[in-house]
């Protein structure tokens, strides 16, 4: 007998038998009754974050390193449009999440009323898709469908916006499985004769690549795997977006490192290069592509991806396979497995001595300093001292986030979390937050810009609340660094607002909050002030004052292609071009 | 050289649809998207069409099956082969829309849009608007003695022509309902 409740009661009922834990969130007027059945029982955690668009990066944390949809609730107007950035951050990395937005009464709707907002208008472009829950008895069955759309095919933020009056009326209470479940069923299987075709190409190729990304990661662990399976078996190299780090492991055999604008230079030469490209999970982002018109002119072009809107979007594919990454791989082993396992040996022996050509040149190579602290010594030693633990690494925006996708090294999927389509500052920090809550174990560390780190820096206030030991491992260069490098390549070396002044003193900030702060400019120190970072039982603020100028290479200039990188500042000057300029 | 079996530009959706999906040259399409008819769903359809740069040249809407309450939009749009397949992947895409059909590539189909025409004028003018009404299969549905309104069906083309000559007759309005299309034939 379905039982009757208020629309409050009903969010949270709906919400435990979706299987939720943690929600994320910050209280306001149209949401009290939510809040007030929050406060009247213990099966979710709500944690209180300092604003609205950490408790969406935050869940974004959570969603990512578990696998599971993140959940957000906030107030109507202010509390909604704070939430816009973190949405539109979880929809550009088809990240799956349920966004609760109060709102005004339904009768006082349309009226300009206090803290109304047109949510559902704001939101409908930087969401998978929005309801507006006009009437109590639609409200549990509105909440399933969410979470079904949320995390079904390609995943992605969700928003319900529920007027405070349906918040209190009452109604009668649909369970999950009860709920008429919508249309939206997104093809899994991928078309068996166009994956036959792929063996075929597989089979001859003499110079094949994958080039994979975070659908691999989406398509759930079982991919992961299989993915293994298939490069292992195959012994094609394989290079991954920066997306998609840790679904093959960076110990592995075929792994050529991360690929596009701050790609490894091997990677970006072996997509020019390769015959045969096999994309699996990745959407030819700009940053990935370079110059599109020169972009791996001479490979026959495979394309696996669940959402048929990325196939052909950028990049004319010629087998284009739309399906479930676990669904497609599972497939394409067993026609390859069951046709005996063949590939082009010789030509892959060739293509690997040409690969490890291009690895000799060694692109990561910079010029350590007795003095001062290189950014990516601290990353390799920040590396070095936690490789063997159980560890998540989030990131900001900037330099930071290349150096430590070039730098660290990730051997197992949804252990790296970073803003890589919207590249927000400040999603690092309250994404460590969600991380650190879903694994309270594990050593958790935002590698962050002192600039990104500062626009959410009020979440040091939850770190301390919920005695979360997240370490924040700020790489302060007292510059936007990147804006920094783009200003010295292409704006004739005018530093336009391009600096931090009155920065803190991070370590007095740290204690402020209750925190630990510590303070680096040595590299002789570097190791030890790891170290007593790791081993603290609390939330750290790590302050490493590093080179203030250093440049992140190797770099596509915009507008160029994959075969013409920057390996250094010695041919960095005037790289860019008039056409290239315009290009972000 | 490569040894690859396949041939680049190979797929199999290229076996009945002949048009060079890089082709630089802009084509009018008609587009048929069957959508549930819930609030903001034709928002949904026009946002992604304005965030995303393209084309409508077209639209109508409005519920076909009251007790499915699903809706018909019926977008004329043009750009290259390779924007109108992006165009209706974006549109299958959006959560509440069912299927989107292109009149225009899927085979034979009829359009027809209506319009009224409000032409003023007197004497010769009056008579010869009248007399191109009528070869035009246009009927009167309002007159006064300085007035008519003509309502016509047709192709957005037989509207145009119609226009056309009525303006040199005193046409002062004209609303359009915009371009109504089905497939022609049994399914």
């Amino acid at each position: 007998m379905a039982q009757t409740m208020t629309g409050a009661k009903m969010v949270v009922q709906a919400l435990k038998d979706q299987g939720v834990e943690v929600v994320f969130g910050y209280p306001g007027g149209a949401v009290l009754p939510i809040y007030d059945e929050i406060f009247q029982q213990n099966d979710i955690r709500h944690i209180l974050v300092r604003h609205e668009q950490a408790a969406v990066h935050s869940a974004e944390g959570y969603a990512r390193s578990t696998g599971k949809p993140g959940v957000v609730l906030v107030t109507s107007g202010p509390g909604a449009t704070n939430a816009v950035t973190g949405l539109t951050d979880a929809l550009m990395d088809s990240i799956p999440l349920v966004v609760l937005t109060g709102q005004v009464p339904t009768f006082m709707i349309g009226t300009d009323g206090f803290q109304e907002a047109d949510t559902v208008g704001i939101t409908r472009p930087c969401t998978k898709h929005n309801w507006l829950v006009k009437d109590t008895a639609n409200l549990a069955g509105t909440i399933h469908e969410a979470f079904h759309v949320a995390t079904s095919g390609r995943p992605g933020p969700v928003l319900i916006d529920i007027p405070k009056d349906v918040q209190f009326a009452s109604s009668k209470y649909v369970e999950p499985r009860k709920t008429v479940t919508s249309h939206y069923q997104p093809r899994m299987k991928g078309d068996i004769e166009l994956i036959t075709q792929l063996v075929d190409a597989m089979e001859s190729a003499e110079r094949p690549v994958f080039y994979t990304g975070g659908g691999v990661i989406n398509s759930g662990d079982a991919a992961s795997q299989l993915l293994r399976e298939l490069v292992d078996a195959t012994g094609f190299p394989i290079t991954s977006t920066l997306m998609g780090l840790g679904a093959y492991p960076a110990s592995g055999k075929g792994w050529l490192g991360m690929l596009g604008m701050h790609g490894l230079y091997e990677a970006n030469m072996a997509m020019h290069g390769c015959d045969l490209m096999i994309n699996i999970g990745a959407r030819f982002d700009d940053r990935i592509t370079g110059r599109v018109a020169d972009f791996s002119p001479k490979s026959l072009k495979a394309h696996i991806d669940i959402d048929p809107s990325s196939i052909n979007k950028i990049i004319h594919v010629d087998l284009p396979i739309v399906g479930d990454v676990a669904h497609v791989l599972e497939d394409l082993l067993r026609v390859w497995k069951s046709r005996g396992r063949k590939t082009n040996k010789e030509g892959l022996a060739k293509w690997w001595k040409k690969i490890d050509d291009w690895k000799a040149v060694s692109c990561l190579t910079y010029r350590n300093s007795d003095t001062v602290i290189k950014p990516q010594y601290a990353l390799q030693r920040l590396e070095e001292l936690t490789k063997g633990m159980d560890r998540y690494i989030t990131t900001e925006v900037g330099q930071h986030q290349m150096w430590a996708a070039q730098f660290l090294t990730f051997d197992e999927p949804k252990r790296w979390m970073t803003s890589g389509g919207l590249g927000t500052m400040g999603y690092g920090f309250p994404a460590s937050i969600g991380v650190q809550l879903a694994h309270p174990e594990s050593l958790v560390i935002n590698v962050a810009g002192e600039a990104s780190w500062l626009m959410n820096m009020q979440e040091m206030g939850t770190a301390t609340q919920y005695r979360l030991p997240v370490k924040q491992f700020i790489l302060n260069n007292e510059r936007l660094g990147m804006v920094r490098q783009w200003q010295q390549l292409l704006h004739g070396e005018r530093y336009s607002h391009s600096w931090s002044e009155s920065l803190p003193d991070f370590v007095k900030l740290a204690e402020a909050f209750g925190a630990k702060g510590i303070l680096c400019t040595d590299p002789k120190d570097l190791d030890d002030a790891i170290m007593e970072m790791i081993k603290y039982d609390g939330p750290v603020i790590f302050d490493c004052l590093v080179e203030k100028h250093e440049n992140c290479f190797p770099m596509i200039p915009s507008g160029s292609p994959h075969n013409e990188m920057l390996l250094g500042d010695a041919n960095a000057t005037n790289a860019i071009g008039a056409k290239g300029a315009v290009m972000v | 050289m490569s040894a690859l079996k396949l041939k680049k530009g190979v797929s199999k959706h290229s076996a009945y649809d002949l048009r060079d999906p890089n082709a630089d040259v802009d084509e009018p399409h008609t587009l048929a998207v069957i959508v549930d008819n819930e609030p903001g769903v034709l928002a949904r359809v026009i946002g992604l069409f304005s965030g995303r740069g393209y084309n409508i040249d077209s639209l109508t809407v409005a519920e076909v099956d009251h007790t499915g309450h699903t809706s018909r939009i019926t977008i004329v749009t043009r750009g290259t082969p390779s924007v109108i397949e992006q165009i209706k992947a974006q549109l299958g895409r959006i959560v509440p829309v069912h299927e989107v059909h292109d009149l225009t590539v899927e085979g034979p189909a009829v359009e027809r849009e209506l319009a009224l025409f409000k032409v003023a004028g007197q004497g010769d003018k009056r008579i010869e608007a009248l007399r191109l009404a009528e070869i035009f299969r246009a009927n009167v549905v309002d007159s006064t003695l300085e007035s008519f309104v003509f309502e016509m069906t047709g192709t957005p083309g037989k509207i145009d022509a119609f226009a056309e000559l009525m303006r040199p007759l005193g046409l002062s309005e004209v609303a359009r309902t915009g371009v109504a299309a089905l497939s022609r034939g049994a399914v």
